[in-house]
């Protein structure tokens, strides 16, 4: 086994674990805890991809900025144990039955694909610098899109958040 | 040097147990969180295709997707927020309002 497939399976463990983690755990701050753990697993595998840009964006925004936020929230919430109830019948029938069959499917899905994508992964570094072209000219609006969207963003978060009228 | 199937398998998994952690959570916050996981799921899948085909179009679209999941974790927080301080509890078979 080589040493790249040694990490993949190190890595993706890691997260699998972390996503377990995160159903079994029944507090809150447990959960965004494994969360992270699973996302620090995502950025190793995007640098064992060669995506080195978007291993940083993914620590820094997705382990840094969201999941701070999520604590924040959290504690600011003083969120407790979850509790147990069992109001909803058709959950408690239907529930189980038919996310099977959704894993049923997405299980389908990959294993009738896998044969076609045989490529390999290289390995490479991904040249950030072109990543910035792409990004800068061919999806400059896109681009620039998105800041719209995080001022409406904060603009919703700041009206919804607030106490009283200004 | 790792196929590209194995990212895809590792990325169906991870989002099955994001919608598995979707339905069988009440907590609000950790509803939030699970919706967090299946996206970062679709990256994985998004970065493995972007290198299979050694095309960077996929990791631009990981970079949107990021923003995006940033806006909704801010609007939705501010949400989760207003609905602790109306109905005094995070659990979500406590928020009927629309229900018959």
């Amino acid at each position: 086994m080589s040493a790249p497939l040694m990490v993949f399976f190190v890595l993706a463990a890691m997260a699998i674990l972390g996503a377990f983690s995160l159903i079994i755990q029944r507090h809150p701050i447990h959960s965004a805890l494994s969360l992270i753990v699973v996302m620090i697993a995502l950025a190793g595998l995007y640098l064992l991809m060669g995506a080195e840009f978007v291993a940083a964006v993914q620590i820094i925004v997705y382990g840094g900025a969201i999941m701070v936020l999520f604590v924040f929230v959290i504690m600011l919430l003083n969120a407790g144990v979850e509790e147990r109830t069992n109001f909803s019948k058709l959950a408690s029938f239907a529930g189980l039955p038919l996310t099977i069959a959704l894993m049923g499917f997405l299980a389908a899905a990959v294993a009738r694909s896998a044969d076609r994508v045989q490529t390999y992964q290289t390995g490479t570094v991904a040249p950030t610098k072109a990543l910035a072209n792409l990004l800068f000219q061919d999806f400059v609006y896109p681009f620039e899109l998105t800041s719209f969207l995080i001022l409406i963003a904060i603009l919703g978060a700041i009206v919804l958040a607030q106490r009283e009228k200004i | 040097m790792v196929p590209t199937h194995y990212y895809l398998i590792l990325s169906a998994i991870l989002f099955g147990l994001g919608v598995v952690a979707f339905v069988f959570r009440r907590n609000i916050i950790t509803i939030f969180m699970s919706i967090e996981l299946m996206l970062n799921a679709v990256n994985l899948a998004f970065v493995a295709f972007s290198q299979a085909w050694n095309r960077l179009d996929g990791q631009v679209f990981v970079l949107f997707v990021i923003v995006v999941a940033a806006a909704e974790a801010a609007v939705g927080l501010g949400i989760i927020i207003l609905i602790a301080r109306n109905r005094q509890s995070l659990n979500v078979e406590r928020v009927d309002l629309l229900k018959l």
